[in-house]
């Protein structure tokens, strides 16, 4: 088990080293950080000088990979490839364009993003599942077909919809909620049921369809058929038996977005004013602050295969077979 | 009139596609495994009204990828000083008034006033605040007040009954050539399809097309003398906006999977087929870009394209170049992003297949890899390509909007459904609220993303051999 854990691991570091090099290509080859600085400088009537500066501020006027002006080890570490990228794999993620240190804004952005991110997964796993079983106990009825039906609708709504139009109904209309804004501690709770009630809602159509051909899926298993043999009710076959033996692929799919719930939603929290590790993103998209983007790109790789390597050793703890091979 | 044809470099794309989905046509034809599918399909009722439904976007969207610069008349300087760099479209043509016909600014769906007061200066030399005419909302009323409901009505009655007539017509068309190819003829035909009996739904795709030219023509009639969804901040007419995002909406879809799909294919069969550390590389390739998570990837992507395309301004001739040439990087961005899924699928499948007899049996013959993949190996995966391209396309539909909204997506000159979702955002904030752009977007993109989610289950079913055989 330890060493197929450590295996797993050492595997993801190739993948790392690969993020590495692509954001690194993309980020410094493409443009070099001379365009960057006439970007961010303003494009027209920028000195050679005021270039120079940017980059030295920031750190950029070192060479891409080899620096011929050090001496020996100097030669590798004193490039930008060393210093902004290798950097990132001790999660230094330096300072960002406007001099900030994004590490401590990561740590201090994550809290937000989770307190949307959570409540939406697990509301939105016991919506979604419950709703789904209650389709499979009616299969091949007209709630069935109706439902299907909905949920096709719902999934063709843009995200976008349901946010402005949740925000016009609830907040502008009823004023249940504010509109957005975010508060420290339990006073953030009335800004937060707004958009987990909508990215609830928003999931129900996708969500609930997936689950449904799950269920669909082990009802027709052998084992189904034996345990209503026995004589078992309907009820019992779905929540003791079908529910069981489908936990697996929910388990999995629910474990890869786990850390991935950091990374917060995009959308979800600018439209909101939520200061969560998304809107992070986005501002610095808007301000093309590229360390930011930068730490943003391996962080999230980081995270997604820490997610794969979690549904691999829940798989092992789950399913025996698994161990096996 | 027509000056010279432009091709910007995706409608050379569409028209790519467009010759290859008539090529690919014409071979599924000849051969009965995808053919079969597809007469599945078409005998569905949802298959089949849907079809009515995307072929009417395409349509507009094909019209909307024919590109000119209009030649303006001949008492122009001819020194060629005054160049045009406009460049319009066939469908721009086509829609021209609505097209000229802008307003000073907002205002509201089938209005005849601005929808903000003004100071007006009144023949007697007092000023007075009120909301003023429109230039062309509803110009022909003499007294809007009292004349503005019953013109309304007037006018959709009008729409509806032309659009009864036309569908009408078509309707006797069809049952003409039906009739025509049997010994019943034309009663008998139009018999078969009133009742539902004939092997196409040919009666849903009557409905369907009756209710979709009721619709058309009713907007014609009304869209002629008002501005049918109102007009956006610059006075610009929404129902033309939403009727030209049709085209960035309709490509984003498509080309991406285009750009993807070569790719994809190649990769997946090579990893399934040949094993070893070909498919190491193209897992570990596949795997590296997946991790990054895909907005990202897109965002970190177009702000390099962003920084460049400034910089190197004077490559480009025109707005409308540079818009066109970022909604094709963003396609090929997107590509990059999504064909791992299509890439593991088919590398699952190559690998069953290499091991079937018949594979088997021509390795043993001493036949070449490129052949055995080429005669066997890719004919048989087509079916999971084609799932996968009906299937993503929706999901791309939506994914533009989001995009969009985060300036990470199309062009902002450019017309799609997310930058006009994006302008609403702060209209919605307005007080009083300015809701028909938004409103306008979200029915349009509502209604192709339905349609394709209704007709990507059709060709599911039809298609995958697992749900098949369990019917």
């Amino acid at each position: 088990m330890i060493a197929y854990i450590i295996r797993r691991i050492l595997y993801a570091i190739p993948i790392l080293i690969g993020v590495n090099i692509l954001t690194f290509v993309l980020f410094f080859v493409v443009n070099s950080p001379d365009d960057m600085a006439r970007m961010n400088l303003g494009m027209k009537r920028v000195t050679p000088e005021a270039i120079e500066t940017w980059k030295a501020e920031r750190g950029y006027d070192k060479p891409l990979l080899f620096n011929s002006a050090s001496q020996g080890v100097g030669q590798l570490t004193d490039t930008i490839f060393f210093q902004k990228s290798l950097k990132l794999f001790q999660f230094d993620f330096g300072t960002s364009d406007s001099d900030r240190d994004i590490g401590y804004d990561i740590s201090q952005r994550m809290w937000p993003s989770l307190a949307i991110a959570v409540p939406v997964l697990i509301i939105g796993l016991l919506v979604n599942i419950t709703y789904a079983l209650l389709i499979a106990f009616f299969r091949a009825t007209y709630i069935d077909i109706w439902s299907v039906v909905i949920c096709v609708v719902m999934m063709s709504i843009s995200s976008l919809f349901y946010i402005i139009g949740g925000q016009y109904l609830v907040s502008k209309l009823l004023h249940l909620v504010p509109i957005s804004g975010y508060d420290t501690g339990f006073a953030a709770v009335k800004f937060l049921i707004l958009p987990v009630l909508i990215g609830v809602v928003g999931g129900i159509g996708s969500g609930t369809r997936w689950y449904r051909t799950l269920f669909l899926e082990e009802i027709n298993r052998d084992y189904v058929r034996t345990a209503r043999a026995k004589g078992l009710s309907e009820g019992i076959v779905l929540f003791r038996h079908v529910l069981k033996n489908a936990m697996i692929p929910i388990l999995t799919g629910v474990v890869v977005v786990l850390p991935l719930l950091f990374m917060g939603s995009l959308i979800t929290e600018s439209f909101f004013g939520i200061p969560g590790l998304g809107s992070y993103t986005i501002d610095a998209i808007n301000r093309q602050d590229f360390a930011i983007v930068r730490a943003m790109v391996f962080l999230g790789s980081v995270l997604y295969i820490i997610g794969l390597l979690l549904t691999d050793i829940s798989y092992t703890l789950v399913d025996p077979r698994v161990r096996l091979s | 009139m027509m000056g010279g044809l432009v091709i910007l470099w995706t409608d050379a794309l569409v028209f790519l596609l467009l010759s290859v989905s008539i090529a690919f046509g014409i071979y599924a034809a000849g051969k009965e495994h995808l053919r079969g599918p597809w007469r599945l399909v078409v005998r569905s009722r949802m298959g089949v009204s849907t079809l009515v439904i995307l072929s009417f976007y395409v349509t507009v969207g094909l019209l909307d990828s024919i590109h000119f610069e209009p030649a303006y008349s001949t008492d122009q300087p001819a020194d060629g000083q005054v160049q045009s760099t406009e460049v319009v479209s066939l469908f721009d043509r086509l829609v021209q008034p609505l097209r000229d016909r802008q307003e000073k600014t907002y205002s509201a769906p089938l209005a005849t006033h601005l929808y903000a007061k003004e100071n007006m200066e009144q023949p007697d030399g007092t000023v007075i605040r009120d909301y003023p005419r429109l230039q062309y909302g509803g110009a022909h009323l003499a007294d809007p007040e009292r004349d503005w409901a019953a013109d309304i009505t007037r006018l959709s009655l009008i729409g509806l009954v032309k659009g009864l007539v036309v569908s009408f017509v078509s309707a006797n068309i069809l049952f003409a050539l039906l009739g025509g190819r049997r010994r019943g003829g034309y009663a008998e035909a139009a018999r078969e399809v009133l009742r539902g009996k004939s092997e196409i739904p040919w009666r849903t795709v009557l409905v369907t097309l009756t209710l979709l030219l009721m619709v058309l023509f009713w907007a014609i009639e009304l869209s002629s003398r008002y501005h049918l969804l109102g007009t956006d901040k610059v006075g610009e007419d929404v129902f033309y906006q939403a009727l030209k995002s049709i085209r960035t909406g309709l490509l984003i879809g498509t080309l991406t999977t285009l750009v993807m799909l070569p790719a994809a294919i190649l990769l997946g069969i090579m990893a399934g087929y040949f094993r070893g550390w070909i498919d190491d590389l193209i897992q570990y390739t596949y795997t590296t870009l997946n991790s990054i998570p895909g907005v990202l990837l897109i965002a970190a992507a177009i702000l390099m394209l962003q920084i460049y395309m400034s910089n190197h301004a004077d490559e480009f001739n025109s707005l409308v170049e540079r818009a066109d040439l970022r909604l094709l990087f963003l396609c090929i961005i997107l590509g990059v992003t999504s064909w791992t899924g299509l890439c593991r699928l088919l590398r699952g499948e190559a690998m069953k297949l290499r091991e079937v007899d018949y594979v088997q049996a021509a390795v043993a013959f001493g036949v070449g890899h490129f052949q055995i993949i080429l005669r066997h190996i890719l004919p048989n995966v087509l079916h999971i390509v084609m799932i996968t391209v009906v299937l993503d396309f929706s999901g791309l539909v939506l994914a533009e909007a989001v995009l969009s909204y985060v300036n990470i997506g199309v062009d902002p000159t450019m017309n799609s459904w997310g930058n006009m979702i994006n302008s609403a955002r702060l209209e919605m904030a307005r007080e009083p609220v300015v809701w028909w752009s938004l409103l306008a977007a979200m029915i349009f993109m509502f209604t192709l993303v339905l349609s394709a989610n209704l007709f990507s289950d059709v060709v599911r079913d039809a298609f995958d051999p697992r749900l098949r055989s369990s019917r």
